[in-house]
């Protein structure tokens, strides 16, 4: 794969101009006390020899480069191999900075809660509370402590959230419209210009991620930077992280790393280090999985999250079972009173199945 | 660390991921502390409590007194084994004080500010007495004073005038100290400090700082168990730790307990300031401070002897070590400021050099604002009327100037003093009798220009222009330039003495084509020929200097800062611009990445990397060492000085020289004095000289505190800085009126007074509204609720804000009484976006002796439900 666990995507190796000093891989560089100031200015010193450059033995590329040459070092945009992408965020990393929340919306253009004259919530350092479809970011901050013998004792759990990009995605099952897609990085993205606004899928996120955006009025969530992406560039939060917590790549490289950091948490003592949604157990796996510290729930994720479409096959199955009935009935007639009962139960929970996942 | 500098916390991470243990103090459980393995909280402002009792602890140890390493690093590379006067009284003896404290007199400045006053001659080591170790006595070091140099009492010998200056040196006293290696004769620095430390128990120290004592054993050991041979421990702090009256000691309680922990001059050691902003390094490095210029060297000031440059020097230099070399410093200097006006028979144009005459830090100047001393002010990138301590006062004094200029981002709080300051708001000040003429220059942002930063590692990294800044706004380097060019047409044909020097100044910095093809801003100067001019170059061909080496005292070179030289070696060769990382497996030193100065050194005083006899420590921790192989046998070289970094230390000097009695510079060093700054070549764990407050850090209280000082009948640093005005009451010790101790802080999510987030909706939005953070034993006790507005009171005004209540803030026992703390970031105002009160209305105008800093982070408080 052509990215790394740490939130940029791996440039090629910095090559050295030709003719100057390469250092093998491995190899440490001793340097040679240089005469650079060494050469003590001062009487009773031995002099430096006349001219020596001061990085003459360390190294220093000769050539330097101009700032024509400092762009031409940009990666060409060439997007990402089309492989399952997406974010695995350590929380036990996260300062709550917040930097995820504002580049995102920079990149996003988004706005924010009265054009930013926004109100004191009260609950810790979090005053923009949850994602909707102007956030697409969002740390959360948990305050956790305990009066003890040995003084206070505690934790503040911080925790950057975003859309989960599931491999069984509820937005995209109810989507009447077509406007929710799974891209060919395996992520799931709105298309603005297709969405009707009818925010069925707002109900059928299981994690509460999607909303309707005010300026446009379509339901709107985290794209995984999907523009981005095409362009082989790291998304804007976890490019903006300044401690890696949010890591971008590849599903299964993710996947590696994050199993390594939570077995060293755990020989560590940290017994409720778990990951979360890192296999397939949480709605079929998640895009953007997490390693936390404590119960899911502590975090506002849901321990089992449930899809709307979880009642499909059963409704189904009832529904048929139920019109099957009904045509008995129709055949042997009304006085049989028992199954005139049975028959009006199935038909009930049929069609409110019906209503529900919008079928 | 994670709260103020979050990217710099990256590196922190890094480590914690690699097994780091990350201790965080602070009085609050922070964004910071939420990383930490340990979290110790303390009262605000009793951290020299907590630093002498780690001092304490570690040398009382049992790791220390028998791992031999950290006895080789402490005889041979500090001052612990040096004797002492026979007069010195320690604070066990005085009960506080140390000898030699008198009372100060103000001078005609009038606003020094000082409370008392210290004659250091007790002090100073037994066999070099005033003068020979340091820069002078006294306040000396800031030019506050008159001071004498040399042997007290006698009256130096007239200074030889130069060039040459060797001579100048050549006369100056240098004898050498007295030592005792075994570290057991009383008088010798080892003993004096044991003594001194030894009641800073762990009972004292929970008693005075609150914090739990097992938890301070615990932060104690963590890091004595994390020193030695083959580990190194780093202190980082934000630089609110200054932000006291006794700021400067607490600093060197951490580098004290540093080099007894053999934690200086090796990687991964040290003590690192994260400044307040970018490039505030770069700042003191060509300094808007008022008392040194460029390189760290004093400004030239009307109270010391300094009529000339050979007299200057002969006050200033340390003839041992490498400040010995000052007069090639100095006269390159003066040859950056005055060019070929600058001759030898005018003496390089010194008498044109401006000098100081009093304190003339900001809260100085502010004060003699409001005494209508002061007629113009600009304000770039600062807005005092906000971030100023006792901001009221601040804002009033802005009223009487003539003149006011703000070149920022915004219409800040400065700029609009006159219209929407509460002051006018409440009819203190009266907008139509303002006679302040303000103007208002938008300014370019740092990607609309070129230049450099020089971040808190010496690391200074030049950055590129991005784009072009909008409409009118400008860069500073533009607007400095041309109003200097405007100036100097103004004062064109002036014979007026006092204009000579302004006249004769440099000032060619013009727009390189090649440099602005690109831009709209064809007249944008050329930043690379500033860069040029600090590097360094021979004054008569124009090629640029490459080392230090080359400079020279007879005006031959042309240098602006020395500590710089190097940086710019050729016309096309900007080392700051270089951006090379070392490949893995990574050695550390990335000596291609930027460029550090002095000469690319990335870890200082790094000799101390290596035993005394030039070998590494340990493997794990080598850094630099003598290699006999290496020497140039053509120049007698017994060897060279090799490895990852550039080595602090001249280059083929072997571990076994003696010191030179007789000699001068880094001759009267020996192969194992690492501190090549320093006269005697030792770290300081006493300082006999250079601070104006004492030569041990010693808990004092601060000065609005709600307890008296549970170590001393002393209560305070006995001459701290004190403007007493009226609007700059004081609430004297245990005052019941004001029994909570009071923070100021800054959020993550805005920075200082709003200017570059207040205005901006994304940040905006992240922290909209002041807030006070108190505990909940607190809020039940005043019976308030989260989100409640309250008001906080101090002596010298009140304010509102919404109460966050939370278990991040805790009540602490502090000599038996329950201590409460009221937390409050500073980042609002009364312009921008979102607003709020400004909280430096409580606070005020104090200041450390040594730096002037004020008390932003310790004072006192008291709060109601509104």
């Amino acid at each position: 794969m052509a990215q790394t666990a740490q939130g940029t995507p791996a440039t090629p190796a910095a090559s050295t101009p030709s003719g100057e000093t390469s250092f093998p891989a491995g190899t440490p560089i001793i340097v040679e006390g240089t005469p650079a100031l060494g050469g003590s200015p001062m009487p009773g010193g031995s002099p430096p020899p006349p001219g020596t450059p001061v990085g003459a033995m360390i190294g220093t590329p000769a050539a330097l480069e101009t700032p024509a040459e400092n762009t031409a070092a940009f990666p060409a945009a060439v997007p990402f191999d089309a492989v399952p992408m997406g974010f695995y965020t350590d929380t036990t990393v996260c300062i709550g900075c917040k930097a995820c929340e504002v580049a995102c919306k920079e990149w996003n253009g988004l706005s924010s809660y009265n054009g930013g004259v926004n109100v004191l919530s009260g609950d810790s350092y979090d005053n923009t509370r949850h994602l909707d479809g102007q956030h697409w970011r969002h740390v959360k901050f948990i305050e956790q402590f305990d009066n003890t013998n040995q003084g206070r004792q505690g934790r503040w759990l911080m925790m950057s959230d975003v859309c989960k990009h599931c491999v069984q995605a509820g937005c995209m099952d109810v989507c009447p419209t077509g406007a929710i897609i799974r891209t060919e990085f395996d992520t799931v993205v709105i298309q603005s210009d297709v969405c009707n606004g009818c925010r069925a899928c707002i109900g059928a996120c299981p994690f509460g991620v999607i909303e309707i955006n005010p300026t446009n009025n379509t339901a709107m969530k985290c794209t995984l930077c999907y523009d981005r992406m095409q362009a082989g560039l790291t998304p804007a939060c976890a490019q903006a992280c300044p401690t890696a917590s949010i890591q971008f790549g590849a599903i299964d490289d993710l996947k590696q790393s994050a199993q390594q950091r939570l077995e060293q948490l755990q020989s560590l003592g940290e017994t409720r280090a778990q990951l979360y949604g890192a296999d397939d157990k949480i709605v079929g796996g998640l895009n953007s999985f997490y390693l936390l510290v404590d119960e899911p729930e502590v975090y506002g994720l849901p321990a089992s999250p449930q899809l709307p479409s979880r009642n499909v096959p059963t409704s189904g199955l009832m529904s048929t079972a139920g019109a099957v009935a009904m045509g008995v009935l129709g055949l042997v007639g009304l006085r049989k009173r028992r199954m005139d009962q049975f028959a009006a139960e199935r038909a009930g929970t049929g069609q409110r199945d019906e209503e529900v996942t919008g079928d | 660390m994670a709260e103020c500098h979050p990217v710099a916390f990256r590196w922190v991470s890094q480590a914690k991921l690699q097994g780091a243990k990350l201790i965080h103090v602070d009085p609050r459980f922070t964004r910071t502390s939420a990383l930490a393995d340990i979290h110790a909280p303390v009262r605000a402002g009793s951290d020299i409590a907590f630093l002498g009792g780690m001092i304490n602890h570690v040398i009382n140890s049992e790791r220390w007194n028998t791992e031999p390493f950290f006895k080789e690093y402490v005889v041979n590379y500090t001052n612990a084994a040096t004797i002492i006067n026979a007069e010195f009284k320690d604070t066990e003896d005085l009960d506080g004080l140390f000898s030699g404290l008198g009372e100060y007199k103000e001078g005609a400045w009038g606003l020094n500010g000082f409370v008392g006053q210290y004659d250091n001659k007790t002090w100073q080591y037994e066999a070099a007495p005033v003068g020979d170790q340091g820069r002078t006595a006294n306040t000396g070091q800031s030019g506050e004073q008159p001071v004498e140099s040399g042997q007290p009492g006698a009256e130096p010998a007239p200074a030889p005038p130069g060039p040459p200056y060797d001579p100048l040196i050549q006369a100056m006293p240098r004898p050498t100290p007295n030592r005792d290696p075994s570290l057991q004769d009383p008088r010798c620095v080892f003993q004096i400090l044991k003594k001194h430390y030894s009641r800073y128990t762990p009972e004292m120290v929970e008693r005075v700082t609150g914090c739990p004592r097992d938890r301070f054993v615990q932060v104690a050991e963590t890091l004595l168990q994390n020193s030695g041979p083959d580990r190194t421990s780093a202190f980082c702090y934000a630089v609110a730790w200054t932000q006291h009256t006794t700021g400067v000691q607490m600093i060197g309680a951490a580098a004290l307990l540093q080099l007894l922990l053999g934690n200086i001059g090796r990687p991964g050691g040290g003590v690192m300031a994260l400044r307040g902003h970018a490039t505030i390094q770069g700042s003191t490095d060509i300094p808007t401070l008022y008392h040194s210029i460029h390189g760290y060297m004093p400004h030239p000031t009307a109270l010391k002897k300094h009529n000339s440059v050979a007299e200057y020097l002969q006050t200033e230099t340390l003839p041992k070590g490498f400040w010995s070399g000052m007069p090639k410093f100095f006269v390159s200097y003066l040859k950056s400021m005055y060019g070929d006006a600058a001759t030898p028979q005018n003496d390089f144009g010194f008498a044109w050099h401006p000098r100081i005459a009093g304190d003339h830090s900001h809260m100085p100047m502010m004060l003699a604002m409001s005494e209508g001393r002061v007629k113009g002010m600009f304000a770039m990138g600062q807005n005092p009327a906000v971030g100023g301590q006792n901001a009221g006062f601040q804002r009033k004094a802005l009223a009487k100037l003539e003149w006011l200029v703000v070149k920022d981002n915004f219409e800040t709080e400065t700029a609009a003093f006159w219209r929407t300051s509460p002051e006018v708001k409440n009819g203190q000040l009266k907008m139509e009798e303002i006679q302040t003429e303000v103007f208002l220059f938008p300014s370019a942002q740092v990607a609309e220009m070129d230049g450099s930063y020089t971040n808190t590692q010496r690391l200074v990294k030049w950055h590129h222009k991005a784009v072009d800044p909008p409409g009118d706004c400008r860069s500073d380097p533009w607007f400095t330039y041309h109003l200097g060019k405007r100036l100097k047409a103004m004062y064109a044909g002036s014979t007026a003495p006092r204009d000579q020097g302004f006249l004769n100044l440099v000032w060619n910095f013009e727009p390189n084509p090649e440099e602005v093809a690109d831009s709209r801003i064809k007249d944008e100067p050329s930043v690379y020929a500033m860069m040029r001019e600090i590097n360094g170059f021979q004054t008569a061909t124009g090629e640029h200097l490459k080392a230090i080496g080359d400079i020279k005292d007879d005006g031959s070179t042309t240098c602006a800062s020395w500590i710089y030289c190097g940086v710019y070696p050729e016309e096309g060769r900007l080392l700051a611009a270089s951006r090379e990382p070392d490949p893995d497996p990574l050695p550390g030193a990335n000596l291609n990445w930027g460029y550090s100065w002095p000469s690319n050194r990335r870890v200082i005083y790094n000799r101390a990397s290596a035993r005394p006899d030039g070998q590494p420590w340990s493997e794990r921790k080598k850094w630099i060492w003598w290699d006999p192989t290496k020497g140039d046998p053509a120049k007698n070289e017994k060897g060279k000085w090799v490895g990852y970094d550039v080595p602090d230390f001249p280059p083929a000097k072997a571990p076994d020289t003696p010191a030179d009695p007789n000699g001068i510079g880094m001759a009267a060093h020996s192969g194992t004095d690492p501190f090549i700054l320093k006269a005697d070549g030792k770290g300081w764990l006493f300082t006999p000289t250079g601070l104006v407050d004492g030569p041990l850090p010693t808990h004092y209280e601060p000065v609005e505190t709600p307890v008296k000082n549970p170590l001393y009948s002393q209560q305070n640093n006995p001459v701290y800085k004190n403007w007493a005005r009226e609007g700059n009451e004081i609430a004297p010790p245990e005052d019941p009126s004001y029994p909570y101790v009071l923070s100021t802080y800054r959020l993550t999510e805005h920075h200082l007074s709003g200017v570059m987030s207040r205005w901006l909706p994304w940040l905006a939005e992240l922290q909209p509204e002041l807030f006070a953070e108190i505990s909940p034993e607190l809020a039940e006790e005043k019976e308030i609720n989260n989100t409640d507005m309250i008001r906080i009171i101090t002596p010298r005004g009140e304010i509102q804000a919404k109460a966050l209540v939370t278990p991040r803030l805790q009540p602490l026992m502090v000599a038996d009484k329950t201590i409460h703390h009221v937390g409050l970031p500073w980042h609002w105002g009364y312009q921008g976006l979102v607003t709020g009160a400004v909280v430096n209305d409580l606070s005020s105008l104090i200041g450390d002796p040594n730096v002037s800093m004020h008390e932003g982070k310790s004072f006192v408080c008291n709060v109601e439900k509104a």
